[in-house]
């Protein structure tokens, strides 16, 4: 439905492009995520795909229509910014119905519809109040609501939750996800925040210096990482080559070749040594509400991160300096696609 | 309460300076101006001053008043808003310069840009074609003028840092340009356009140099009325009638516009020019299209004012600058260039004590005191400072002449009158240029500073001062301008033998002859340039949108 084709955007002045060559094409109902570190053009993307910012070439189409000479306000998307960007003269109702009375709705059915929506986005009876009163968490929701409000035909969401403090945002992700799912609302987003990437979109691309540099279903992305610089952006801790990574898999039960990310987890301080398994010599180590996190110097490998169970009276911490046996779970691992693989579409 | 007595006695001691001078310097006058009208044969009478407002004259001038003040009012912001759009939302070369050159009239003096709207209309010049020469329209026209840059600065000030990506939200969900400025920017400019149109308004009504000039006696202001009433015809009573009748409408206007500036000022979260602005794009065409008439509307005079100027008998030539050292054959006491000497001298003097008051007042206005009897107190005091703004001048100017002619307060001969009628002019724009900058001044980094072991004094030389020191030379600027170009109070208080330029250029304009004329152009044009010159320094200290009213 949305098709981007090389879609390039250029600021005055700058010598590189802000989105550089980005091709996207995203089904009807799907949501995906764009995720990228700040300053990578990811917002610069989203506004161009709503007509804010001109093309410097490429094209956006919906629906196989071009969009090149459709203003914004013609284009039948809606955008909804980090900040919400509430209208403050007008009430909760006022701005969720903002879009409605654009259209001449009659005033029983806006009505309808804004509560409707609010009940949707779990602010049932806030219509009567006024913007300036509200947490940022129902600001981001009267914001979504007002976005839902026509039934756009895309939904242009500029990192969402981001303003948002981190359980807020944890929950808030949830409740998108499955606000987007009961309307059926196309959405396109852009996030700096993996997880929140992994907790609200079906499909994913990852963007960095205003290329695309892998795309496809998020479980995909998330474990397949086109290379080692999008492995550390999906929260990959480390990430080996050659003998280091051929040591950690044959460690792991695997007869597989290549570069490896390992998340934290993925190496495990035990009581007892396993099989097969690897020794490391602990040179930090720091507690954390859920484990103990340790950076542990391994043979044949080098330094890398892993974790040890909180300590209890009867297994105390390892300690700084004690060699410790290390379990290897590949669950927590991704093999790197080769070279190429960025380019590869799914 | 022992700390709360120990700072009510600091703001009062700060406070007793400026108000000591407003009590002497404006309450007693105006009082005394009124007093002459109520007090007939030693007691009050009411009913002598209903009687005044029931004279046909009177109506006609209060009706001329308030269409032409509204019409003006009207014309500015319509004008007004398409050209702060331009200057302030949109990114091209040479904006700074435009916004410098649309912001200059309004310290132009009143009697330059009456000439130099008369150059431009009569029969011989460049719009003469119009006949628009001695009608309400010139008038309106030439107050439209001098407030444009009222209502670009003040909606420019909150333009400049509105969020472009609310009205994008707007536009994406699915509302055309016409529809995003109607149910997003114009309400969030709202506040700034009824400030500045009331404060436009409140110019309006109570412009004297231009209506004078371009209006003559046919067509009278109640301030020029209040002029002609005390000057002329001697009539007192109904002079005092139509001051208190001023007065009362201007408190309200000021409390209008006090109301929507106090709500201005809780900003909402401004963003950085980048954002803000952007390239014109064709559909600006028409947009930039109106800025052009209001930039013409403002050069076009001004330009009249500099060409005929230079115009002499059979060609051209820089003969009526030449005659600004003589008498004029006669028609002036001293030359215009000992006036404009004068004018200097004065608007120093002025501009000193207009900045010692209005410091004070600022510091104390912009303090925040934790009960509300003191806030409310505060409003009080901020208020009465700006008072000056909207009263009549011809009313101070009088009532400096009634009041202050006899023991204890003799000063008609002093020297001091004039300056400090000025200054009271002056006071309320250098107490609106420095009383946001010192309210915007972070409490907690003075506390920081403190913290870190800063003394009081070394916190305002580290704090305070870097930030205050460019709004006061900008105030200063602003007091020096104002006082240079101040002709209804001086125009009383000017004694024959030391006037200042503009009551000079006046002379000139009211004589007949082409002489005469030509000096008053070249007068006109040299006051003018020292004018702007002070304000592109003011300018050049780039002081963005600092004291807009």
């Amino acid at each position: 439905m949305l098709s981007l084709r090389d879609l390039t955007v250029r600021f005055e002045g700058a010598a590189l492009a802000a989105v550089d060559g980005v091709s996207l094409d995203l089904e009807a109902g799907q949501v995906m995520a764009v995720l990228g570190p700040s300053g990578c053009g990811k917002s610069t993307l989203l506004r161009a795909v709503a007509g804010l910012e001109p093309l410097a070439s490429g094209s956006v189409s919906y629906g196989g229509r071009d969009l090149a000479g459709t203003p914004t306000h013609r284009r039948g998307f809606a955008l909804m910014f980090q900040d919400g960007q509430l209208f403050p003269q007008q009430s909760v109702a006022g701005n969720v119905g903002y879009a409605l009375r654009l259209r001449r709705r009659p005033a029983r059915e806006v009505a309808r519809r804004v509560e409707e929506l609010l009940e949707l986005v779990g602010l049932p009876g806030f219509g009567g109040r006024s913007t300036t009163g509200l947490s940022g968490g129902e600001r981001q929701r009267v914001a979504l609501a007002r976005a839902l409000a026509v039934d756009p035909r895309l939904l242009l969401l500029d990192e969402p939750l981001s303003a948002l403090d981190r359980t807020l945002r944890e929950r808030l992700a949830g409740d998108l996800r499955e606000i987007l799912a009961t309307a059926g609302t196309t959405a396109l987003f852009v996030t700096h925040d993996q997880e929140e990437a992994f907790a609200v979109a079906d499909r994913m691309a990852l963007m960095r210096d205003g290329r695309i540099v892998q795309q496809g279903g998020v479980e995909q992305v998330w474990h397949h990482p086109a290379d080692a610089e999008a492995a550390r952006f999906l929260g990959y801790a480390t990430v080996l080559d050659g003998t280091a990574a051929e040591v950690v898999l044959r460690a792991g039960g695997s007869t597989a070749k290549g570069p490896v990310a390992l998340r934290r987890s993925a190496l495990r301080a035990v009581g007892d040594s396993v099989e097969g398994g690897l020794r490391g010599r602990v040179l930090e180590e720091r507690a954390t509400p859920e484990v103990v996190r340790l950076a542990v110097e391994v043979a044949g490998v080098g330094r890398v991160d892993a974790v040890a169970d909180l300590p209890s009276a009867g297994a105390p911490a390892p300690g700084v300096g004690s060699v410790v046996p290390l379990a290897v779970d590949l669950t927590r691992a991704a093999l790197l696609e080769g070279p190429g693989a960025a380019a590869r579409t799914p | 309460m022992r700390s709360r007595a120990r700072g009510v006695a600091a703001v009062a001691a700060l406070a007793a300076l400026p108000l000591g001078v407003l009590g002497v310097f404006f309450v007693l006058p105006v009082a005394g101006m009124v007093g002459r009208g109520f007090v007939v044969d030693g007691h009050l009478g009411v009913g002598s001053v209903l009687d005044v407002l029931g004279r046909e004259q009177v109506h006609r001038v209060l009706w001329f008043t308030v269409w032409s003040s509204s019409a003006a009012t009207a014309v500015t912001v319509l004008l007004g808003l398409p050209v702060t759009f331009v200057l302030f939302r949109l990114r091209f070369p040479g904006r700074r310069l435009l916004r410098a050159f649309v912001l200059m009239p309004f310290v132009m003096p009143t009697v330059v840009v009456g000439v130099a709207f008369r150059t431009l209309l009569s029969s011989s010049g460049a719009l003469g074609g119009l006949h628009l020469d001695g009608t309400p329209m010139a008038i309106v026209a030439a107050m439209v003028f001098f407030n444009l840059a009222v209502v670009v600065r003040t909606v420019g000030a909150l333009w400049e840092g509105l969020d472009p990506r609310r009205e994008e939200a707007a536009a994406a969900l699915g509302a055309n340009p016409w529809q995003v400025l109607r149910t997003v920017t114009l309400p969030a400019l709202a506040p700034a356009v009824v400030a500045s149109a009331s404060v436009v308004f409140l110019f309006c009504a109570t412009s004297f140099g231009v209506v004078l000039t371009l209006g003559g006696v046919r067509h009278a202001t109640v301030e020029t009325e209040i002029y002609l009433l005390t000057t002329q015809l001697l009539d007192l009573r109904a002079a005092a009638a139509l001051s208190v009748l001023q007065l009362l409408v201007v408190s309200l206007l000021l409390y209008v516009a006090q109301r929507t500036r106090a709500r201005r000022e809780q900003s909402l979260d401004r963003v950085g020019e980048r954002e803000s602005t952007r390239r014109p794009r064709r559909r600006d065409v028409p947009v930039m299209a109106m800025s052009l008439v209001a930039l013409a509307l403002v050069a076009a005079p001004l330009a009249a004012l500099v060409v005929r100027s230079l115009r002499v008998e059979g060609g051209w030539g820089l003969g009526h600058y030449r005659a600004l050292a003589g008498s004029g054959g006669g028609a002036l006491l001293v030359p215009a260039t000992t006036a404009l000497a004068n004018s200097w001298r004065i608007a120093v003097d002025a501009t000193l004590v207009a900045l010692v008051l209005g410091f004070l007042v600022s510091v104390v206005v912009s303090l925040r005191p934790r009960w509300p009897a003191g806030r409310r107190w505060l409003a009080v005091l901020d208020a009465a400072f700006a008072l000056p703004l909207g009263v009549s001048a011809v009313t101070l100017g009088f009532g400096f002449l009634v009041t202050l002619d006899r023991p204890p307060l003799d000063l008609r001969t002093s020297g001091l009158l004039v300056p400090v009628a000025q200054a009271l002019v002056a006071l309320p724009l250098v107490v609106r240029t420095l009383s946001p900058v010192l309210r915007s001044v972070e409490p907690r980094q003075r506390q920081a500073a403190a913290s870190l072991g800063a003394s009081p004094l070394r916190v305002l030389l580290t704090v305070d001062a870097p930030l205050v020191w460019r709004p006061t030379l900008a105030a200063a600027g602003f007091a020096f301008a104002v006082s240079l170009g101040e002709f209804g109070a001086t125009s009383f208080l000017a004694r024959p033998e030391r006037p200042t330029l503009p009551v000079v250029i006046y002379q000139l304009v009211s004589r007949p002859g082409e002489a005469n004329f030509g000096m008053a152009l070249a007068a006109s044009v040299l006051l003018g340039a020292v004018t702007v010159v002070v304000m592109a320094v003011v300018e050049r200290l780039r002081l963005g949108s600092v004291g807009a009213f």
